[in-house]
């Protein structure tokens, strides 16, 4: 067993636990955060990502130790109070989900893409999301959202004065 | 009695039939749970999808709080095909009420109506129209008891907003639950020809709404089945067999119970742990895998898998599947040409994103399980019999779920948490790794199609010979004007474990016939859209495909010729709705694979309800239906699968997106019908027809291997 110390969603956590036991399992089990899903286990599916020091990893496949002293977002940590983030705001707007199992894992792995590409273009989109599966297929709406949501957030970029 | 024969025959593969017993809502119960109020009860016997409510039982179907609340229930899941939002439309469209009013209760068999599995595309035709009929009935009465307590004639009231407003005066819901006037009117008894609003007059059905509880999806704040968590809960997980059919001869469980905090559960073959986190419970498993001693057996592999399909095929003489029209053999005598061709589908899977999934817990004799399924009541009759208890001390709950596809039609992690809950009472949450649902869920049934057909003279089709083998009879016959036709559907012994899936045996029947017909024009030397609409008398079929083809610019693109790029086409009907699409494809010069380029596919189900959820159906299945066309195939050896990861068995991506346009027709004449299945058939023949095009080379198989045959 080890001590992991860390950062979820702004807050300060501790957890004993076994150091190689998935990081998925101690947000799901210890920490009660169960908006991240298991999809595979083998990192082939991406419902498991979430954030580690702003980079989108798949939390199935990484061990705890990993976390040690690192900052982790979850799909609960990226709405401000009752404002949502606007990747969330636009899928939710594109009505971007079927059963919406995947769709946490989504809105995780488009942010991180959004934060290196503010703008990407179409290639850029389905690189960085190829990996990020839906069964439902709702793949089309799912890029629609994608786009919204750099929209705004280049809207909200520009109203806040750091794009010109 | 509905006119649609599937609502009567289950399907040949369903795993288990759904509940045949139905038990009416405990009202008291109810009551306790939800407030008092008005209980709407109606007489349903066609809210059921494949053998629920027997017909003649009254079920709890709407609820209306003294505070105006209001509650819908229904038996059916949601697991992505939009039913909560859909009869939530359905109810608020007939109260005249906003959507935002009504609360839907799904999948609760202590409280909801059993409205059988969700399954078949039956939640549209068979519950939509029962939810109507109970929320136009309190309509009714709202209206009845304010013309008495306005003392206003009945006629010229009508509800708003849900209220009743005359001379300055209002009534609405709320003040309807709590009327002393209530009992009396409702004795009096509903209207019996309560009046359903016409299509052409719907304010909330028909327009677009986004998933209701969207937000809890988006904030991650929705519990599925996997999420659910109980005080004191353990969680769980199974020894399972290294192969199918192999049995557990030994495995030394002494050192198990060492472990501390984990629980070891043997009950005969059953082997499971309990344990406060699923790692050491899955590490517990490991080792007993480790010790366990498996006598196996031999089992048929993949590579023979169509030879084995063919001996084992037996024709159920009591029970013949199929029909047929004048003479094939006749037909085939007299054609001026005769073709023949076998087609080949394989096994697939549904994978869906979240792998099954239950809560278990045991309180006074009473089990409770929160679990995926999309048949609550059959379930509940399957833990029934696992424990030997009564239906009445077992309580299913159904969260809206990860996906099914068809595929979580039983119950047995509903059994194993139960089973591994059962010892010193604690909840067990049980979760099937994705290795498990590979393996020991089960697949889509593999297929072998055999079809001959002739042309006549006038190059017009003249007989038409066509057996399934193993897949299934849905979609079976043809919708082309042939006088004599022999089709028939063969049962055989699967190696695999076979169910449901989406639209089932219609893709692969679809696949074949639709492939074979462009085979046909070939050979009749007519363009495969003038051939098919020649042969052609179901007018909906024609509207769909002439749409599409004329949105594709079909006659147009077919003249071009490019190098490695083709167009193709294929339309269908099943399930009461109609599909058609073209396609552009190109080969990949690499390895001789086809990649969809662009697909325009319409489809029209009757009055459309939710324009934004029916275009992520037909989306979605246009997705899901190239899966299989391009990648998707269980390949197995020995009992074992040999592709049982996402890494191996290569599901579509977002690269796989083509340019697509779907066009929805809708009929605001015609009823409702489902629309989370049929628009998947059409997507393999049109691109099987579309590398014909490009290659000149017939692909007869799915997953397509094209050029090489």
């Amino acid at each position: 067993m080890a001590t992991i110390r860390f950062t979820v969603n702004g807050k300060t956590r501790s957890v004993e636990t076994e150091p190689e036991r998935p990081l998925l399992d101690v947000l799901r089990e210890d920490l009660g955060l169960t908006g991240t899903k298991y999809g595979c286990g083998e990192g082939q599916c991406r419902a498991c990502t979430v954030l580690m020091d702003g980079k989108a990893i798949v939390s199935c496949v990484t061990p705890a130790h990993m976390a040690q002293g690192r900052r982790i977002v979850t799909i609960e940590g990226l709405a401000d109070g009752g404002r949502l983030h606007p990747v969330q705001q636009a899928f939710l707007d594109e009505d971007a989900m079927q059963c919406g199992y995947c769709t946490p894992g989504m809105i995780m792995r488009t942010v991180a893409l959004l934060d290196s590409y503010p703008r990407p273009a179409d290639a850029q989109i389905i690189e960085g999301l190829n990996g990020s599966l839906c069964r439902c297929c709702g793949y089309p709406r799912v890029l629609a959202a994608v786009k919204r949501a750099a929209g705004a957030a280049q809207q909200e970029a520009k109203e806040a004065g750091h794009v010109k | 009695m509905s006119s649609d024969p599937e609502a009567r025959v289950p399907e040949r593969y369903e795993l288990r039939e759904a509940a045949a017993r139905h038990f009416t809502v405990n009202r008291r119960e109810f009551l306790e749970t939800v407030g008092a109020g008005l209980l709407i009860v109606v007489t349903a016997p066609s809210a059921s999808g494949q053998g629920g409510a027997a017909g003649g039982t009254l079920e709890a179907r709407l609820h209306i709080g003294e505070d105006g609340s209001i509650v819908l229930l229904t038996g059916k899941v949601e697991e992505g095909q939009g039913p909560r939002t859909e009869l939530a439309m359905a109810a608020a469209e007939e109260l005249r009420v906003p959507l935002d009013r009504v609360k839907v209760v799904m999948a609760d068999t202590d409280l909801s109506p059993n409205d059988g599995i969700t399954a078949g595309s039956r939640t549209t035709p068979g519950t939509v129209p029962v939810v109507r009929k109970a929320a136009a009935a309190a309509r009714e009465l709202l209206i009845l008891v304010s013309s008495r307590q306005l003392n206003l004639a009945r006629g010229p009231l009508e509800v708003r907003d849900g209220t009743v407003t005359a001379e300055g005066r209002r009534f609405s819901y709320a003040d309807l639950a709590k009327s002393a006037e209530l009992a009396a009117a409702y004795r009096e008894a509903l209207p019996p020809d309560t009046v359903l609003t016409p299509a052409r007059n719907w304010q909330v059905l028909g327009t677009p709404h986004a998933r209701l509880d969207g937000r809890s999806i988006v904030t991650g704040s929705h519990r599925y089945p996997s999420d659910i968590v109980r005080p004191g809960m353990l969680y769980g997980s199974v020894l399972r067999a290294p192969s199918y059919g192999a049995a557990l001869m030994s495995v030394d469980l002494s050192w198990a119970q060492k472990m501390p905090g984990v629980r070891v559960v043997r009950d005969g073959d059953f082997v499971g742990f309990a344990a406060q986190t699923s790692f050491a419970a899955r590490k517990a498993v490991e080792a007993a895998s480790a010790a366990a001693i498996w006598k196996t057996v031999e089992q048929p592999s993949g590579d023979v898998l169509f030879e084995y399909l063919k001996e084992h095929a037996r024709e159920d003489a009591q029970r013949p599947r199929g029909s047929a029209r004048g003479s094939v053999e006749g037909g085939l005598k007299q054609a001026a040409r005769r073709l023949k061709a076998t087609y080949k589908v394989a096994y697939v899977q549904h994978a869906p994103m979240e792998p099954r999934a239950a809560v278990a817990e045991w309180k006074d004799g009473l089990l409770t399980v929160w679990t995926g399924t999309s048949n609550p009541f059959g379930v509940r009759e399957q833990l029934a019999q696992a424990f030997s208890l009564g239906q009445d001390r077992v309580h299913v709950i159904v969260p809206d779920m990860g996906g099914g596809f068809g595929g979580k039609h039983t119950g047995e992690v509903a059994i194993e948490a139960a089973r591994l809950a059962k010892e010193p009472g604690r909840p067990v949450s049980l979760r099937w790794t994705r290795a498990e649902e590979f393996m020991w869920a089960y697949f889509r049934p593999a297929a072998l199609i055999e079809v001959e057909a002739g042309l006549d003279a006038g190059n017009s089709i003249v007989a038409w010979d066509f057996a399934n083998y193993n897949s299934g009879a849905a979609a079976l016959d043809t919708p082309y004007r042939i006088s004599n036709t022999r089709v028939r559907f063969l049962e055989s012994e699967s190696p695999l474990r076979q169910g449901s899936y989406r639209c089932l045996a219609a893709t692969a029947n679809n696949f074949a016939r639709e492939a074979f017909t462009d085979e046909l024009a070939e050979a009749a030397g007519r363009d495969p859209l003038e051939f098919r609409l020649a042969h052609l008398d179901n007018e909906r079929i024609k509207n769909v495909l002439t749409a599409a083809a004329e949105r594709f610019r079909w006659s147009e693109r077919r003249k071009k010729r490019r190098p490695g790029i083709g167009v193709g086409l294929a339309c269908g009907t099943e399930k009461n709705s109609v599909v058609a699409a073209c396609v552009e494809i190109e080969i990949d010069p690499a390895d001789e694979t086809p990649r969809l380029v662009e697909i325009v596919e319409a489809f029209e189900c009757g009055a459309i309800l939710n324009p934004s959820n029916l275009k992520s159906q037909v989306e979605g299945c246009i997705m899901m239906g190239l899966g299989p066309v391009l990648r998707e195939e269980i390949r197995f050896r020995d009992g074992r699968l040999t592709n049982g990861t996402f890494a191996e068995y290569r599901v579509p991506r977002f690269c796989d997106v083509p340019k697509m346009e779907v066009l929805l027709l809708d009929r605001k004449d015609l009823e409702p019908v489902g629309a989370g299945e049929t628009p998947i058939i059409v997507v393999a023949p049109a691109v099987a027809n579309a590398v014909f095009d490009a290659t000149g080379q017939r692909v007869r198989s799915m997953p397509l291997r094209a050029a090489r045959g």
